[in-house]
């Protein structure tokens, strides 16, 4: 726990939040540049036309013999310019002229636009691609013990909803938050070319509705940030529900559910009303600010208009000063939407950098060792706690030595280390203190996957991937052929009912291997392991569903094909371990007794009463085995 | 607007989202939804996005009217007045102009201060009694409604399509409200200021919808494919993560990133294009409305210049000036149309979204539920020396089932004793594949029965159809001589006590975790349940014993001690009969013999049914039945199943092998 929140602790900066997920857009580099460069493009036009808009009603009025035109004004000399100073100027051509223009700079905008889009979505996605492979492979390098400190389910989030979300602001920073900004200054611009006076009365009111929105928004992220959690607990209740309707129902407990399902859904309905309220208040600030805009524009304008004799200011520059103020207005609006979506994901960016910054606990080291002789294994004095501000070892005070091809029994209660204790030869964990040998060697001198390819362990929680059951197999040598598989099969029990399948190794194993029974299914991930060819085979509890004839089977099989490998058997079953070699007893911890069954039978009293407790079974089974 | 929030996905089983096309008549029923639980705040609503839309358009109008006062004022200019002169002249129109202005906008402000936060209260609201019906309808939906569905795609509803449908009720349907407002609004001032540039308009609005319709259309699609790609990719994780530790131990990692990589990719090209036509969507509508404003104006001053009289609702204007008065006061109105027409063709994605999101939720609510039309009754009651039962409020121990006789109108009272017969029972989870065949058994009142068989034998599925989870299809189960069809459901099932397979624990404290069992149970007695399922032991070991919390289905426990709490939960429970589906599977042998202790206490005196894998668990049960494909094949105690050296003697000497 208290590893967790330091961790949590040093990702709370935000920089290298950002850093660390900028690493990954990568190739995409490009798109993400270009998509803002064609966005700066689209609002500089978007500005210009409302502008020319105006020169061309300009021309218009000159057309209907309205104007009183300043001869200093710009588009007098303009057009004097355009019409090489003709006295009696084609209007009509000119309308054309600055209609074609207008045409021409709608068409390039539009071409901008599309670009931006383009590349804006081309940026986004890959950038959210290369986010979700950064963090897959990430967990891919991962130890078990950093697997342990994320759950599983959290793990999925974060490559799910939280990349989703950081691709959501992404897409809006390049291109939104990009084009407001500019869309401001351009407008503010474009507004101060025209009338200087005019253009205040965006300073004015643009820090008003700025402040406004800004307070609405510190507002309401607390809210927002409380709603993400009680979502979320919302949603693992209705998880829990769904997954546990069995016992909801032979409890009667419907009602119970449903009152605790209202009370929880209430709760978010009062916060996320709270916060959307807040929200809300949006569109009215927006309202009030626009329309103080406008009438403070035809106020202002129309005394300045005709009280300067249409000379200050042009009527008809009346609606491009409205226009500039909706752009403005609306781009404030637009900065402060995305600042909510820019925040909510920052939460979602925190959990990938903290899945990204994440340390593999367990790696090769660097003159790795290549080359793992036999199968001889040693603990010497082991200990080891699955966290270091634990109080208890999990396992301590292991020393043991076991020769390449024995084979060795271990047995224990649940929880006495015996699973932790395997862990520690193919470096799952790495030792707390001590040392494990393998062939002669430190564990950690080996490179991992020769170290992990020399050990194959049947794991006690298996399982079998969507595939064939060829596929599955595959796992232990991709490269094995038709009859290795089948040898391995043969040897863990399982070719027979494999091939009395429809489609024999064909036969597609559905997620989570549902459509085998927990028996078959540890006898093909017993076969998955030996196909590795392993100078170790560590059976963790993997026969316990398999019949006690089926199970001796095996271990006479391995013991007859595979004399070389050293073979670890966790079980239950006194059975499974009394032939072995060697048969180690874990209580707490700690290995209370070695030795053959025999010895064990003799003198140590856990033994004999798990011995005899099973035992008065095969008492009656009439000497068979 | 508030900003788009997506809930945050708790883990996820299956394939998860898997977007379709919304069923014909869904957004009716949407809107029937709407309408009939939040009348009184949807008439303020619609009331106040009406005026909000109207007053919005005003401000074009009151340009025209403004622009002719100008026009009035620079007129004095040109007979020679100055400009302060003339301003004097103008002055009163103006006031009127900018009072009435001002009022308007007042009205629009308050109108859409109220719609926004009564918007957000409904939204928040409708969402609220959705999820709630939701629920409520999973709580009554049969157990075969969960075997049918993906727990993933069940929690998709409340997460994704709820969201879709948050999306479609707080933007989409005010926001095309208010657009048609609006549109129908500037419509009409449109054609009251020129019917020549209306006509215009009119060839790009076209335009407009056919891009909205194409684009759009094509997004939206891309938008499908997206979520469908996105799923599978998913579920690809999902099964990866799950698998993570065999990947390391096969140091399987590289092949398993290739796989990832062609999925992420085949995500990654649905997205760049789904994006890509929601993307463009907006440049190009607001281009096109350029381009209509450019062409508006254009035409305007050619027939300006070329002195065409303007033609209007109105009349015919000769007068060139006011033509273009006409023609400014034009532009902003077409300016306001496209950009209704533009921003309601963004929501083309939230609807298509929303609407599937909606449907699938209309998919749940129309499921059947449970059905139940049982009227006999668990109550408590007093049972005198002469074995007469009278029913009582108070706790004695005693149960009985309360049977009305609808014939005759008289009560009838059997005592609860825990006596459980089947007669030639048939069953199949689908018609079409009978799973039981001809099961019959006798339990009677404190007898232990035991069920072995393989995997898919149907020993579970005989203790599902005692507490009817199913219901059979042919034959009779008989409860203290009662048919259990006429048992009400919920009483039924109080008076058994299950331990099922998967051990289902909640989020909560373990104290209340086993409280689970009897709501108004003390805590003494959750203590004196969890020692006698032997929980006692580790769960004063934990943290904050009784008090520590349980997260994500107790997985902060082993699978033994979770099979441990669920034993000490049914413990409570203290039903007269017992149902023990491989409670103790997890637990190893010898805890399990210091459990058996606890559970011989606690079977003790009760009817019984035991299904375990181990036969040693089962040994000691009064009958043994073994259970082949459906069929009782063998029945009797374990001595009598011995020496009759059939399957149960084979099994038992591991010839056979039990999966």
């Amino acid at each position: 726990m208290k590893v967790k929140r330091q961790s949590k602790d040093e990702s709370q900066r935000f920089i290298p939040v950002i850093k660390q997920l900028g690493k990954s857009v990568r190739e995409y580099k490009k798109p993400s540049f270009l998509a803002p460069a064609f966005v700066m493009l689209e609002t500089i036009i978007e500005c210009l036309i409302p502008w020319i808009m105006t020169l061309l009603l300009g021309v218009l009025e000159i057309a209907s013999d309205k104007g009183t035109l300043n001869p200093d004004a710009f588009l007098v000399k303009l057009l004097h310019f355009l019409t090489g100073g003709a006295e009696n100027p084609s209007y009509l051509l000119l309308i054309l002229e600055f209609g074609a223009a207008l045409m021409v700079l709608a068409m390039i905008s539009l071409f901008c636009g599309i670009k931006a889009g383009k590349y804006t979505a081309i940026a986004s996605s890959g950038f959210a691609k290369n986010l979700r492979k950064d963090i897959y492979y990430k967990i891919q390098d991962f130890s078990f013990s950093n697997i342990d400190k994320f759950s599983t389910s959290s793990l999925i989030t974060r490559l799910t909803t939280d990349v989703t979300n950081v691709e959501m602001s992404y897409m809006m920073i390049i291109r939104t938050a990009i084009r407001a900004p500019f869309m401001i200054i351009f407008a503010m611009i474009m507004a101060f070319t025209i009338n200087a006076d005019m253009a205040l009365i965006f300073l004015c009111i643009a820090p008003v509705l700025a402040t406004g929105l800004i307070l609405i928004m510190v507002k309401a992220i607390p809210f927002f940030n409380k709603i993400f959690k009680k979502y979320d607990a919302l949603n693992e209740s209705v998880e829990e529900n769904v997954r546990g309707i069995r016992v909801v129902k032979s409890y009667v407990r419907e009602d119970f559910e449903k009152q605790k399902f209202n009370k929880a859904s209430n709760e978010v309905k009062q916060n996320f009303t709270k916060a959307e309220k807040l929200i809300a208040l949006n569109t009215p600030l927006m309202n009030f600010c626009t329309y103080s805009g406008i009438i403070l524009i035809f106020v202002i304008g129309s005394i300045m208009i005709i009280s300067s004799e249409n000379s200050l200011l042009q009527w008809t520059e009346l609606q491009s000063f409205m226009t500039y103020s909706f752009q403005i207005l609306m781009s404030l609006m637009m900065l402060s939407m995305i600042m909510v979506m820019i925040i909510i994901s920052v939460a979602s960016a925190r959990r990938i950098a903290e899945v990204l910054n994440e340390q593999s606990s367990i790696v090769s080291p660097k003159d790795a060792v290549f080359d793992l002789e036999n199968g001889d294994i040693t603990f010497e004095n082991v200990a080891f706690k699955y966290n270091k501000s634990a109080d208890r070892f999990a396992v301590e005070n292991i020393s043991v030595e076991i020769k390449s091809g024995e084979t060795v029994g271990i047995i224990g209660a649940t929880g006495s280390g015996k699973t932790t204790m395997v862990s520690l030869i193919p470096r799952l964990y790495d030792v707390s203190g001590g040392r494990v040998t393998v062939s002669g060697r430190d564990v950690k001198d080996y490179d991992l996957e020769t170290l992990r390819n020399s050990v194959a362990m049947v794991l006690q929680k298996n399982v079998l991937f969507s595939g064939t059951i060829k596929e599955n197999l595959k796992w232990g040598n991709k490269d094995a052929s038709d009859e290795e598989i089948f040898a391995a099969a043969r040897l863990s029990q399982a070719h027979e009912f494999i091939l009395a399948r429809e489609n024999g190794y064909d036969t597609m194993i559905e997620q989570g291997g549902t459509n085998v029974s927990g028996g078959q299914k540890q006898r093909i991930c017993i076969a998955r392991a030996l196909l590795k060819k392993p100078k170790i085979l560590i059976l963790d509890d993997s026969t316990s569903a398999v019949d006690t004839h089926t199970d001796a089977l095996i271990r006479q099989g391995l013991k007859k094909y595979i004399p070389e490998t050293t073979k670890i058997i966790i079980a239950q079953r006194i059975a499974s371990v009394q032939d072995a070699d060697k048969i180690i007893i874990m209580e707490n911890g700690t290995i209370s007794a070695v030795g053959t069954h025999d010895e064990l039978l003799a003198k140590n009293e856990i033994y004999q009463e798990l011995y005899y407790s099973q035992n008065k079974m095969q008492s009656t089974k009439g000497g068979k085995e | 607007m508030p900003p788009r929030i997506q809930p945050p996905k708790s883990a996820k089983n299956g394939k998860g989202f898997n977007p379709q096309k919304a069923k014909k008549g869904t957004f009716k029923r949407l809107l029937n939804m709407l309408v009939s639980q939040n009348k009184k705040l949807l008439i303020i609503i619609v009331t106040c996005i009406v005026i909000t839309a109207i007053t919005g358009v005003a401000s074009s109008f009151f340009l025209k009217n403004l622009l002719e006062v100008i026009n009035r004022g620079l007129d004095y200019v040109n007979k020679g007045s100055t400009g302060n002169q003339a301003l004097d002249k103008v002055l009163p129109s103006l006031i009127t102009i900018f009072v009435v202005m001002g009022s308007v906008y007042l009205v629009n402000i308050l109108c859409s201060f109220i719609y926004t936060r009564t918007g957000a209260v409904l939204t928040q609201r409708f969402l609220h009694q959705t999820r709630t019906a939701i629920f409520n309808k999973m709580q009554s939906l049969p157990i075969s409604y969960f075997d049918s569905h993906k727990t993933g795609d069940i929690m998709s509803v409340y997460t994704n399509d709820t969201d879709a449908l948050r999306q479609l009720v707080s933007q989409s349907i005010p926001q095309l409200l208010s657009a048609s407002i609006s549109l129908v609004t500037l419509l009409v001032l449109m054609f009251s200021y020129s019917i020549w540039l209306s006509a215009v308009m009119f060839l790009g609005i076209f335009v407009m919808f056919r891009v909205t319709k194409s684009v759009g259309g094509k997004s939206a699609k891309y938008f499908i494919k997206q979520q469908q790609a996105l799923g599978r990719e998913e579920g690809f994780i999902e099964e990866m993560m799950q698998g993570g530790k065999v990947i390391k131990v096969f140091c399987h990692e590289e092949e398993s990133k290739k796989e990832f990589d062609k999925k992420n990719e085949e995500l990654c090209e649905m997205a760049t294009k789904a994006h890509t036509f929601a993307n463009i969507l907006m440049p190009i509508m607001g281009n096109i409305g350029n381009i209509l404003y450019i062409f508006v104006a254009f035409v305007g001053g050619v027939l300006a210049a070329l002195n065409v009289p303007n033609l209007s609702v109105n009349g015919l204007t000769y007068d060139t000036v006011s033509f273009i008065i006409v023609i400014m006061a034009f532009l902003p109105v077409s300016r306001q149309f496209t950009a209704n027409v533009s921003q309601s063709s963004q929501q083309i994605n939230s609807i298509v979204m929303g609407l599937a999101g909606a449907s699938r939720i209309f998919d749940i609510l129309d499921e059947k539920p449970e059905t139940d039309d049982g009227y006999v009754t668990l109550v408590r009651c007093k049972i005198d020396e002469n074995g007469n039962i009278e029913e009582c409020e108070e706790r004695t121990g005693h149960w009985a089932w309360k049977h009305p006789h609808k014939a005759d109108g008289t009560i009838t009272y059997t005592e609860l004793k825990g006596d459980i017969q089947m007669f030639n029972v048939d069953f199949g989870y689908v018609p079409e594949k009978i799973v039981l065949h001809d099961v019959s058994l006798y339990a009677h009142p404190g007898q232990h029965l035991a069920f072995v068989g393989a995997t898919g034998a149907g020993k579970t599925t005989i203790t599902n159809l005692i507490n009817r989870f199913y219901d059979i299809a042919d034959g009779k189960i008989r409860y203290d001589g009662i048919n259990i069809n006429k048992i009400k459901k919920a009483d039924l099932r109080r008076s058994l006590g299950i331990v099922l397979q998967d051990t289902n624990l909640f989020t909560g404290t373990v104290m209340e975790n086993i409280r689970y069992g009897r709501l108004n149970a003390t805590d003494e007695e959750c203590v004196a349940a969890a020692r006698l399922a032997y929980a006692d032991d580790f769960i004063t070991r934990l943290p904050q014993g009784y008090n520590t919390m349980l997260k994500a289905d107790g997985g902060n426990l082993s699978q033994g001690q979770r099979q441990l709490l669920s034993i000490a939960r049914a413990a409570v429970k203290d039903a007269p009969v017992m149902i023990l589906d491989e409670a103790t599977s997890s637990i190893d042998t010898r805890t399990e013999a210091l459990v058996q202790k606890g559970t011989d206490r606690l079977m003790d005196g009760r009817t019984v049914f035991v299904i375990a894998h181990r036969l040693s668990t089962v040994q000691n049960s009064d009958v043994i039945m073994v259970l082949e494909q459906g069929v009782i094949i063998e029945r009797g105690s374990h001595n009598d199943l011995i020496n009759e050296k059939g399957k149960y003697y084979q099994l038992y000497t591991g010839a056979f092998e039990l999966e």
